[in-house]
């Protein structure tokens, strides 16, 4: 606390070797909680923190991105495994990062509740008595005048309190003060950063979040099986999930058509049918990205979108095995998407297909898609027959298909080459060797949805709000003081000393000792001059 | 939506602006070149002028006879200096400049129909000019500061120059996640935030080459100070310049920090992801509250708070450059 106390004059102290007392246990732990809670450490903390925070923006993190995480493991395999160890991908949940904040939240509170009481007690206190050498204060200046001592120092006190400062008066002196609210912003802007950080410790354990993917048509409920991936916080019940559900009835995307960034994304829009909690009436709302689903405390984001033709196939018999959208997944910007169709039902093998779907390809072009939007869409699909391996209990990817036990079907029984089907919306192909047929019998689209429940985040906003008030007020009010002190000289005029002191940087107290002389002098003598033999002026 | 004829204008505005703060810098230049000689004996003048004579600089009398000779008498006692002149006519055209490049901001919004802040182009075309004006209202305000236009007028052109090449990106609408009101909220606050930082930066660095050069006289290391040292205000007035410019602009730092976590927590539904361009953000200020702190720490130097802010500021571009340009995240709007 030593430090901090003088910090609010500014003489640069000699920082001298840190001596280590030579006390017993009590003054030891009394010495290193001193130690942890001095400014020193503080700004120490805040440069780690600072530094403890980069690695998370160069390497992958599991919470922002797992897939580049696996990609730059498998590209490094030599480091990453000591990059895991130390948790380097996960920087913001590692061990480390956390004892770095904590310990600075910590010397935070033990250095910001002292300060608390001592403020409290200046605020309810009166202003200290004027020093008595007046002329050694930073900011001094004296003159004379023929009005009584009482005279003036009466005028002093009506102008400093006509300035709004607080003031108290003694023998021959007065002493004001003004600014106390700067250390009340300093409080609040500190104590606002902790209950900051309880909203955001409050609301990753209390919340949770996850991701669907949703069919134009389709529906979702809120139940952990609907999600694609979910993440509760360690004290969320995922059984206490909102009961709540909702279709998506139609997603729009439209594109950038003009020369300039052609194929670049100007709306995303989602009509979805909400249905509050069972039995509730269902009610209407669009969704656009900025512009989330609020619901039963749940916030409902569009995140991400794709195309999901709709394929009907038939196996050899002639029956309709498999008739429904199928999402693909998008590659590029002009959403070449990956598709994988598994038909466990066709007899007498199982069908598989793999392929691309190409939004808007030019008619004898080739494989290419040239704009995101559907203006003229193509599959091309390679066909498998034989066991797609999904009767082993081994749960995969629907997005992959396991090619191990399936045969491609070829173009000719004779020669090698694999077949490629290419269809428009409305062709069907029949399969070589009677193995059925695939129809691509229509077109919809697919979205993301981020489901998130975050109860601290309120918390969190009022910390953030308390912080910038109490920066505001802490920066922009400036903490002075200014005493008088008048005395009648020996030739029985009275001598005035009017003197200032900063209690922070750019105090402007010069203006204010200025100023009362200006309004105390009958004609200006001398001028205000700094002084620097601030040292013995702390109190 | 997009009208191209208008975004022509104001590319051509933006090209305009380069050449008049060309012809600015020139004329800093001259005003640096004809005061780095003697604005150090025209101060002695001008104590003289106040104190009276045989003032502190008395001993000096050769130089100051000279100077005395160059400056008429009524403008030394006005607190000017040689080369004040070319200042002034440089800070003229920089106000022209000033102007032009707004113009060229203003230009680009009717193009575009919207708040000009869409991608890297359109963001270092209104950083350059908040630089600018920052640098105009301190000109304006206080003379003696108007040569330091020899280190701004170029940090300005530089910003500008990067902004109409490199990073130039044709009118465009916005891409969804940028179509919310927070856009203007946010990223106004960043861009004032990031011009103030760049002013407090400029005045950090040349309160350090200042306060060496006099360190290094005091030690009897030099006889007298270097050619930029002597063109610089008194090193204590540009460190609380350089102090009060970051202190103004932390809160709003702060403010367009908190902006952009309420924004995602409306677009992404989390308002704090951990994005590198948050890290960064993140970064930038608790190095900026480290500096804060520095300043109100007994032990620690203005000359160290100055390494802790250019510290900042250097975290600060390497969001809007090295984040944009190298890192992959969600804030990939560069449109470069
Ligand atoms: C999360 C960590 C912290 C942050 C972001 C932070 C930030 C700040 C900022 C921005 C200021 C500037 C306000 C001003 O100049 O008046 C400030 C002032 C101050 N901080 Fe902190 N602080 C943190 C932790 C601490 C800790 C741990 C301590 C105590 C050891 C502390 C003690 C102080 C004091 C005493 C001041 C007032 C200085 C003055 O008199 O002007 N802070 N802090």
């Amino acid at each position: 606390m030593a430090d901090t106390l003088e910090s609010t004059t500014f003489e640069p102290e000699p920082a001298g070797p840190v001596r280590v007392p030579a006390l017993g246990p009590v003054g030891m732990l009394r010495w290193a909680w001193r130690q942890l809670t001095s400014m020193r450490t503080a700004l120490l903390l805040l440069f780690l923190l600072a530094l403890a925070s980069v690695p998370g923006s160069l390497l992958p993190q599991r919470g922002v991105n797992p897939i580049a995480v696996s990609d730059y493991k498998a590209a490094n395999p030599g480091v990453s495994p000591w990059l895991d160890r130390f948790s380097f991908f996960d920087v913001y949940a590692s061990p480390w990062f956390a004892a770095t904040y904590l310990l600075l939240f910590i010397s935070l509170v033990g250095c910001v509740l002292p300060r608390t009481g001592q403020h409290w007690r200046a605020m309810r206190g009166q202003p200290p008595a004027a020093p008595r050498n007046l002329s050694r204060l930073p900011v001094a200046t004296s003159f004379e005048t023929s009005e009584s001592p009482e005279a003036v120092l009466e005028r002093a006190e009506r102008s400093l309190r006509g300035s709004r400062f607080r003031v108290v008066t003694g023998d021959g002196w007065v002493a004001s003060e003004k600014g106390y609210l700067r250390e009340t912003g300093n409080l609040i802007f500190h104590f606002s950063l902790v209950v900051l950080l309880i909203g955001v410790a409050w609301g990753s354990l209390g919340g949770v979040k996850g991701v669907a993917l949703v069919v134009e048509g389709e529906g979702f409920a809120n139940t952990v099986t609907q999600y694609d991936q979910v993440t509760p916080g360690l004290a969320y019940d995922l059984g206490s999930l909102a009961p709540f559900s909702f279709t998506l009835d139609d997603f729009r995307a439209t594109y950038e058509a003009g020369p300039v960034q052609t194929g670049a994304a100007r709306t995303f829009e989602a009509d979805l049918t909400v249905i509050d909690e069972p039995g509730a009436t269902p009610r209407q709302v669009t969704v656009q990205v900025n512009k989330p689903l609020n619901v039963e405390g749940f916030k409902v984001f569009l995140v991400g979108h794709g195309y999901a033709p709709t394929f009907t196939v038939r196996d050899a018999r002639g029956r309709v095995v498999f008739d429904q959208p199928v999402p693909c997944l998008p590659q590029d910007g002009n959403f070449t998407s990956q598709c994988v169709i598994k038909v466990p039902d066709a007899r007498p093998t199982q069908l598989g297909f793999t392929g691309f779907f190409f939004p808007t390809v030019i008619d004898g072009g080739g494989p290419v898609s040239y704009f995101p939007g559907a203006e003229n869409p193509e599959v091309y699909l390679n066909a498998w027959s034989g066991d797609l391996g999904l009767d082993d209990g081994i749960s995969r990817s629907v997005y992959t298909l396991d090619t191990e036990k399936l045969a491609a079907v070829k173009a000719k029984a004779s020669d090698g080459a694999p077949l490629v089907v290419p269809l428009k919306p409305g062709q069907t192909f029949t399969l070589p060797d009677g193995l059925g047929s695939i129809t691509f019998s229509g077109l919809q689209e697919w979205t993301t949805l981020s489901v998130a429940r975050d109860p601290g985040k309120e918390l969190a906003l009022v910390g953030a709000v308390g912080a910038i008030l109490g920066l505001l007020l802490t920066l922009f009010i400036r903490r002075r003081r200014v005493w008088v002190r008048a005395t009648s000289g020996a030739d029985g005029a009275t001598v005035v000393e009017v003197a200032g002191l900063a209690k922070n940087e750019a105090s402007g107290v010069e203006a204010d000792v200025d100023a009362l002389v200006l309004a105390l002098a009958p004609t200006r003598t001398s001028e205000p001059e700094p002084n620097d033999r601030e040292s013995d002026l702390r109190e | 939506m997009v009208d191209e004829g208008l975004a022509k204008i104001s590319l051509e505005l933006a090209y305009s602006a380069m050449a008049v703060y060309t012809a600015a810098f020139i004329g800093y230049a001259v005003a640096a070149a004809s005061t780095a000689g003697k604005r150090d004996d025209a101060r002695v003048r001008a104590d003289l002028a106040t104190v009276g004579a045989g003032g502190p600089g008395a001993a000096e009398s050769g130089a100051v006879v000279a100077a005395a000779e160059a400056v008429p008498e009524t403008a030394v006692s006005d607190g000017r200096f040689p080369g004040q002149k070319a200042a002034g006519i440089a800070t003229a055209l920089t106000l022209l400049a000033f102007v032009l490049e707004l113009g060229s901001v203003l230009a680009r919004t009717a193009s575009v129909q919207r708040v000009p802040w869409g991608n890297m182009h359109e963001f270092t075309l209104t950083t350059s000019t908040v630089l600018a004006g920052g640098f105009l209202i301190v000109a304006l305000r206080d003379r003696s500061k108007q040569v330091l236009g020899v280190f701004v007028v170029p940090c300005v052109l530089l910003a500008l120059g990067l902004s109409v090449t490199v990073l130039y990106a044709e009118a465009a609408e916005l891409i969804p996640a940028l179509k919310s009101g927070w856009l203007v909220v946010h990223v106004m606050a960043a861009m004032i935030a990031t011009g103030a930082f760049a002013l407090g930066a400029l005045f950090s660095a040349l309160f350090l080459v200042k306060e060496r050069s006099d360190r290094r006289l005091a030690a009897g290391e030099i006889a007298e100070p270097g050619r930029v040292a002597r063109l610089l205000p008194e090193a204590g007035s540009m460190d609380r310049m350089a102090y009060r410019i970051n202190a103004f602009t932390f809160p709003l730092w702060t403010f367009a920090v908190i902006a952009g976590a309420i924004w995602a927590e409306n677009a992404w539904g989390r308002y704090w992801g951990w994005d590198p361009k948050e890290v960064w953000a993140f970064i930038t200020w608790v190095v900026y509250a480290a500096y804060l702190h520095a300043r109100a720490t007994a032990g620690w130097t203005s000359r160290g708070s100055a390494w802790i802010a250019l510290a900042g500021f250097g975290t600060l571009m390497f969001n809007y450059f090295g984040v944009n340009l190298l890192v992959n995240g969600l804030h990939s709007y560069s449109g470069v």
